[in-house]
């Protein structure tokens, strides 16, 4: 829920704005492609520039998600991730970084960790900010009042089947920034044109005043990001940095220091797309 | 009628039934449930939709669905008149039918052009396609790889009636990752795409919606019962229970009465400590498909798989209103294992000459076990939701 005082998400993404310039988020899945894996690749995708970055809390069964994912998320669940790792990841990259970690996924696993318990181990863990696709927007839910009380952002989602007062009252409810997903589709969907989907971001926009406006689904390059960035505050990559780790740690050989290089580099050319 | 003449049984504004259900799903489907649910309180209004609805049960379904006497079992089991409510005589052979009637109009009251639907063992699939074919309208039903092995008669009746069968090949390879499918391509489509879902889950509406268009059930069995005994409301009222949707449609009549006994049976598998389907029995409230209900999970929350040789109640949770009565106690729930369900095909196969689904066989499971505790002047009903046709592969294995 909205609160008075900025926090310190919504400041940071202000900051970015007033230089002129648009966020690159980052989205990877906790625990992928093993549980050695994640702090590693979140400094990677730190150093390639990102300005925040999404954690993933798989799910068995994420109905939001496209292939790539989906398959991250069973194979993190294989390896053995736990809700207490991932909060363990991101404790220690918070306290290496001031870059802001947000952490994504489904309602059941936050349900079963303990709504309340959640929220409390996620700010002391240094999360700012987390996003429930399967979650609607809801003052009364426990979810967002547990958010609220422990100071973590809610970022709600829109979509292009979302009517006008409906973005008013979650532009509302929406803390930290608000999430314009770009078409009806899973995570990782083709896009096609883009020209509809600036006409709604446009629209968006126009009614979405409280919080920064980033979009996701289905942005995979820098000409992607540079396009979808003209009508919004910033732009989030997933599916296409699943897709690059899987192959950089399934393919033919390169050491540990030359994948993370691959990522980084793979960032710092989606971060080139935020800036004109 | 589709009605709404029970106010303890009806969900909140917020589609709440006590503290299950509800809608957990991704935005884009706001817009479309709002318009659903506003779609389904305008049919309900409408004598041209009931109509619609009505006659098309009677003249394609065949209903009323008879209410028999089941008088060799009765003897066998030695205690109450046990009466079968035949839902396994409706056009497809079963109950589901019910169901996908009333949405497909519904569908085409809101002008959608394709119709999407998940199945397990595939009778909601036979369904949907078949209502589909009817009305001449598109269809996509999402079915586990596991599934279309196990239940291959019914994937070439739903080719033949026109729909395009696609395999879930994630996670399990059944109901539930059907499901997560179909949900995706409503995501997808969905400005132009109907979901009919098949059982009494899911984000609301559905769970109520779906309820309404099988309360037909109950209120034949009124009838039928004060015809042949007298009296209106049987002392106990018997249904096997996957995602809940034919123990709600003869439970929900008698709920306002308590001194209905309604008994849900769950399917616990290989055994409750072994691989099982007991939602109800074992399972802790949690999210999935939409729906705050009981659900089939480890400590992190991650959706366990279920098991059980009924492909129809292979599914790790449970409708949000059979969740609440439990709650509330109002219907007690019990659970038959595969080899108990496989008792109760033979029973009743051999008894009555009725050979039933695998789904209703632990229903009868569960009837064996409560017939013999009744006295003679008791009156049991059990809804004998489906035929077994579709099951011979899989009995004749088991047997």
């Amino acid at each position: 829920m909205a609160v008075n005082v900025e926090s310190r998400l919504s400041a940071h993404l202000r900051g970015l704005a007033e230089r002129g310039e648009k966020a690159l988020g980052m989205f990877i899945t906790s625990g992928f492609p093993d549980l050695n894996a994640t702090p590693d690749l979140l400094d990677a995708i730190d150093a390639g520039g990102a300005d925040f970055i999404e954690l993933g809390m798989p799910f068995s069964d994420p109905l939001a998600e496209g292939i790539p994912i989906q398959r991250s998320s069973a194979r993190a669940l294989e390896a053995g991730v736990t809700m207490a790792k991932t909060l363990e990841y991101a404790r220690d990259f918070t306290s290496r970084s001031d870059t802001p970690l947000l952490l994504m996924g489904y309602g059941n696993p936050v349900m079963q960790y303990g709504i309340s318990n959640f929220f409390r181990d996620a700010r002391s863990s240094g999360v700012e900010g987390v996003i429930l696709p399967d979650v609607l927007p809801d003052p009364e839910s426990p979810f967002f009042r547990s958010a609220a009380e422990h100071g973590v952002d809610t970022v709600c989602l829109v979509s292009p089947t979302t009517p006008t007062a409906r973005l008013e009252h979650i532009d509302r409810l929406s803390s930290g920034f608000v999430y314009a997903v770009s078409v009806t589709g899973v995570t990782g969907a083709n896009t096609g044109d883009a020209s509809p989907i600036l006409d709604y971001l446009r629209r968006v926009k126009q009614t979405v005043r409280e919080n920064a406006l980033m979009v996701g689904f289905g942005i995979r390059s820098a000409e992607n990001v540079r396009t979808m960035v003209s009508e919004a505050d910033g732009a989030i990559v997933g599916s296409a940095l699943v897709n690059l780790v899987a192959d950089v740690w399934d393919g033919e050989a390169g050491s540990r220091a030359e994948r993370l290089a691959a990522v980084t580099a793979f960032v710092a050319d989606l971060k080139s797309g935020t800036r004109s | 009628m589709i009605e709404e003449t029970l106010t303890t049984a009806q969900p909140d504004a917020r589609g709440y039934f006590g503290d299950f259900g509800g809608a957990f799903v991704p935005e884009i489907l706001v817009p479309a449930l709002e318009e659903l649910t506003e779609a389904f309180s305008d049919a309900k209004k409408d004598p041209a939709f009931q109509a619609r609805y009505h006659g098309l049960l009677r003249d394609y379904v065949g209903r009323p669905t008879a209410l028999t006497f089941a008088e060799r079992l009765t003897e066998r089991l030695g205690g109450g008149r046990i009466y079968l409510k035949r839902e396994d005589l409706c056009h497809t052979g079963a109950h589901k039918i019910n169901n996908a009637i009333g949405q497909i109009l519904l569908a085409r009251r809101m002008g959608k052009t394709r119709i999407i639907a998940e199945t397990g063992a595939g009778q909601h699939g036979v369904a949907t396609a078949t209502v589909c074919a009817r009305f001449g309208m598109e269809c996509v039903v999402y079915m586990g790889a596991e599934d279309i092995e196990r239940q291959k008669l019914n994937v070439h009746r739903m080719q033949l009636l026109g729909a395009e069968v696609r395999p879930a090949t994630s996670g399990s390879q059944t109901l539930k990752d059907a499901t997560n499918e179909a949900i995706r391509d409503w995501v997808t489509n969905v400005r132009d795409t109907f979901y009919i879902i098949g059982s009494v889950v899911g984000p609301h509406p559905y769970p109520a919606m779906v309820r309404d268009f099988h309360t037909i059930i109950g209120e034949e069995v009124k009838v039928d019962l004060e015809d042949k005994e007298g009296r209106q409301d049987p002392d106990i009222l018997i249904a096997c229970v996957g995602g809940g949707s034919n123990a709600i449609g003869i439970f929900h009549p008698f709920l306002n009465n308590p001194d209905v006994r309604c008994i849900g049976v769950e399917a616990s598998g290989e055994g409750l400590d072994g691989r099982h389907a007991a939602t109800l029995t074992l399972g802790k409230p949690g999210i999935l498909h939409g729906a705050l209900s009981y659900l089939l999970q480890d400590a992190e929350g991650q959706v366990d798989l279920a098991h059980s040789i009924s492909a129809g109640l292979d599914y790790p949770g449970v409708g949000p209103e059979h969740a609440w009565l439990k709650q509330t106690g109002r219907v007690e729930y019990l659970s038959a294992t595969d080899d108990e369900a496989m008792e109760g095909v033979k029973l009743l196969s051999e008894t009555e000459g009725i050979i039933p689904a695998l789904e209703t066989a632990h229903a009868i499971a569960g009837l064996a076990r409560i017939a013999p505790e009744t006295s003679p002047d008791e009156l049991i009903v059990l809804n004998c939701s489906g035929r077994g046709d579709k099951d011979m592969q899989t009995i004749a294995g088991a047997l």
